[in-house]
């Protein structure tokens, strides 16, 4: 039986001889929310208290407030209890609006 | 009969013990085994196991208090995975050399690293030279029976050698399906109480065990355990008629064969995979493909006269692996097989490699692995191993499979 | 054999009601297979389970990538994610939805399209958003590939007491109040 050379070829020398580095596995935790933060940047004192406390970091320094970037928050509502002023209210995820 | 129920595979390992009225349990949570620790224990919580389950905070201390436990004369049952067998390594060795009959599911995963919890067959097969006996699971039914077969074939006292009941993480673990429950009386019957007297914990009669011990006893030691593998062989078989008369199943002995009757090629494969196999082999045999399956059903000791009888006669084998062996970059059961026929005249035999990191052996790629298969048992070249999700696998240019089956057609009217 | 995907988030039962119903399904003599598909199983993270059911036994151990039908357990992920993915023709979809929804509001594949206001049913009987059993029996409802009855033995047989109660009623309720339209026209409003 021969041996035919298999068609998937890597590199024999350099950094591609490892997949170390590639590959990042992303848990995309959007998709875990199903209540969404909405601020009111009439009460927002930018204060940064929710900036601080969110546990995935997805929190947006604007000039006027700080607001919240939808593709990672994952809901879970941390901001709105810590929020001093109170401007931070959860409303009930319904998709693109 | 039985009591039917619908349960995971963890569960089925769980109810295994129980049936084999385990008197010591010790497990240390890891991924896919867990649910079988917390089944465990509720199992003893709610007293339906009469056994003692040692909190533990290692898998190192896990299989090292089962360890003491066969000393003192009871039968033990624990379970891990992965990285768990890692740790656990060191005792895992010194249980098959003081030749403890203990049973542990094995839950196999994928080794870390890269990082990953999910399903795969490299723990399992990485530590088949360990000294254990392996017996991979196909079905959850399987597992139950298996865990209850395994305390018969490892206390057996021409054996005396602890078994891994294998079974895939997730694939089965986590999957839950309808299982017979057999009574507890008719295992009782199958199964004697634990009567284990060559290494025993007696202030009357002090022994040291495992002490320092220099090459010539150590030879020893090592030659009476591979003469134990090899007449374990025997045992299984006769576990299996015996399971098969008072129970009415049969999931194969130290192979599982499934239309081979007049088979021209033959997939080899082993644990879960081997369910969907069968479904690719019978659409397969609609086609006019005239396939087989040989299942690896214990791996350790390895079936090297089984397969040799079966598969001498095919015109070609494609074994699929959910491992990789870093002899030759094939598959484990591809070099199994190889070794198994030594010098002998074999047929020609390809590999596929798949279901690596939880990933599953489809239905469509074991079809084409048979395609291939076929495809060389006809004198066609193929690459020596395919891996799937990383290989381009065109199986239509091989050859029109409706032409396969007119000609099929052709050939009976003439 | 028919092949059933459920869409639902950590912590809301997916995987509990695809065991369910594999249990009502063996209770009946035939054959089930539940099987989770395994990702991080974090409270809120969407997850997916499935059901193959069938008269003889199940061999095959895959994941399920072509589902005869879709049961989505909570109503946000209807627009987060592409749940009709792989959904074959004539298939059904059961989805928890406040808002109704139309034939016209999903893929042409969809033959029957059930829908029901679960999360309201489950703040009236367990005064909390806990959908699942009342998604089995809008399923029955809809399908008619499991009966009520065998869903609510199974409910008594393996759930803890302290919940079979207001299960039964959950799934009574699904069974019930569920909406089902098929593309063949006819509104069947369901039956008491």
């Amino acid at each position: 039986m021969s041996a035919k050379v298999p068609d998937k070829l890597y590199r024999l020398t350099g950094d591609d001889v490892a997949s170390v580095g590639k590959g990042l596995y992303v848990v995309n935790t959007g998709l875990w929310r199903y209540q969404r933060p909405v601020t009111d940047p009439d009460l927002c004192k930018r204060c940064s208290a929710c900036y601080m406390y969110c546990p995935v970091g997805c929190k947006l320094e604007l000039n006027t407030h700080y607001d919240t970037n939808l593709d990672w928050c994952k809901g879970c509502g941390i901001c709105a209890e810590v929020c001093p002023a109170n401007a931070i209210t959860m409303y009930e995820e319904v998709g693109e609006e | 009969m039985g009591k039917i129920d619908v349960l995971n595979g963890n569960k089925a390992a769980a109810w295994g013990a129980k049936l084999a009225r385990v008197s010591l349990l010790a497990a240390y949570p890891i991924t896919p085994q867990t649910p079988l620790v917390e089944y465990l224990a509720t199992f003893v919580a709610e007293g339906e196991i009469d056994a003692d389950l040692v909190e533990v905070e290692s898998e190192h201390t896990a299989l090292s208090v089962l360890q003491g436990g066969v000393f003192a004369g009871a039968r033990t049952f624990t379970g891990t995975s992965s990285q768990g067998l890692a740790l656990m390594y060191e005792p895992y060795i010194r249980t098959s050399t003081m030749r403890l009959p203990i049973v542990m599911a094995l839950v196999t995963r994928e080794v870390i690293s890269p990082q990953t919890v999910w399903g795969g067959q490299q723990d399992a097969v990485t530590v088949r030279e360990a000294g254990w006996i392996q017996i991979w699971c196909e079905s959850n039914q399987e597992v139950l029976d298996t865990v209850v077969q395994a305390y018969k074939i490892a206390e057996n006292k021409g054996v005396l050698l602890p078994v891994n009941v294998c079974y895939d993480g997730f694939s089965l673990s986590h999957m839950a399906e309808r299982v017979e429950i057999p009574e507890q009386e008719k295992v009782d019957s199958f199964l004697p109480k634990p009567d284990i007297t060559h290494v025993k914990l007696d202030p009357d009669k002090p022994m040291s065990v495992d002490p320092l011990t220099a090459g010539p006893m150590l030879t020893e030691f090592r030659h009476k355990q591979v003469t134990a593998m090899k007449y374990a062989k025997e045992v299984i078989e006769e576990v299996r008629q015996e399971w098969s008369q008072l129970f009415g199943r049969d999931h194969g002995g130290m192979v599982d064969v499934y239309r081979m009757e007049d088979a021209d090629i033959a997939i080899v494969c082993m644990g879960s995979p081997a369910g969907t196999a069968r479904v690719a082999i019978d659409e397969m045999r609609e086609l006019g493909i005239k396939v087989g399956m040989v299942r690896i059903r214990v791996l350790r000791p390895f079936p090297v006269e089984e397969m040799q009888a079966l598969l001498s006669g095919v015109k070609a084998i494609g074994t699929i692996d959910r491992n990789v062996s870093f002899a030759a970059g094939y598959g484990t059961s591809y070099l199994e097989l190889r070794t198994a026929f030594g010098g002998k005249r074999m047929p020609p035999m390809i590999d596929f490699i798949g279901g690596l990191g939880g990933s599953d052996v489809t239905l469509e790629q074991i079809k084409q692995a048979i395609v291939i298969t076929q495809y060389v048992a006809n004198g066609g070249e193929y690459r020596d191993v395919t891996w799937f999700g990383l290989d381009e696998v065109d199986v239509d240019q091989l050859f029109d499979l409706e032409d396969q089956a007119d000609q099929e057609v052709k050939e009976g009217i003439v | 054999m028919k092949q059933i995907r459920f869409h639902g988030r950590g912590g809301q039962g997916a995987v509990m009601a695809s065991e369910l119903l594999c249990h009502a399904l063996v209770h009946e003599g035939n054959y089930g297979q539940s099987i989770p598909a395994y990702g991080f199983e974090r409270r809120g993270a969407p997850l997916e389970a499935f059901v193959k059911l069938d008269s003889k036994p199940i061999r095959e151990r895959t994941q399920v990538y072509e589902p005869d039908g879709i049961i989505v357990l909570d109503s946000a992920l209807i627009v987060q994610l592409p749940i009709f993915n792989g959904v074959k023709a004539n298939g059904f979809a059961i989805l928890n939805s406040r808002k109704k929804m139309t034939l016209d509001d999903v893929p042409e594949n969809v033959e029957t399209l059930a829908t029901i206001d679960a999360v309201r049913i489950a703040l009236e009987v367990f005064k909390a958003p806990i959908t699942n059993t009342i998604l089995l029996g809008a399923f029955a409802q809809a399908t008619k590939l499991v009966s009520l009855q065998s869903l609510s033995e199974c409910i008594e047989i393996n759930f803890p007491k302290k919940i079979v109660e207001k299960n039964l009623v959950a799934v009574a309720r699904g069974f019930n109040e569920v909406q089902v339209v098929t593309r063949s026209g006819q509104l069947q409003k369901a039956e008491g």
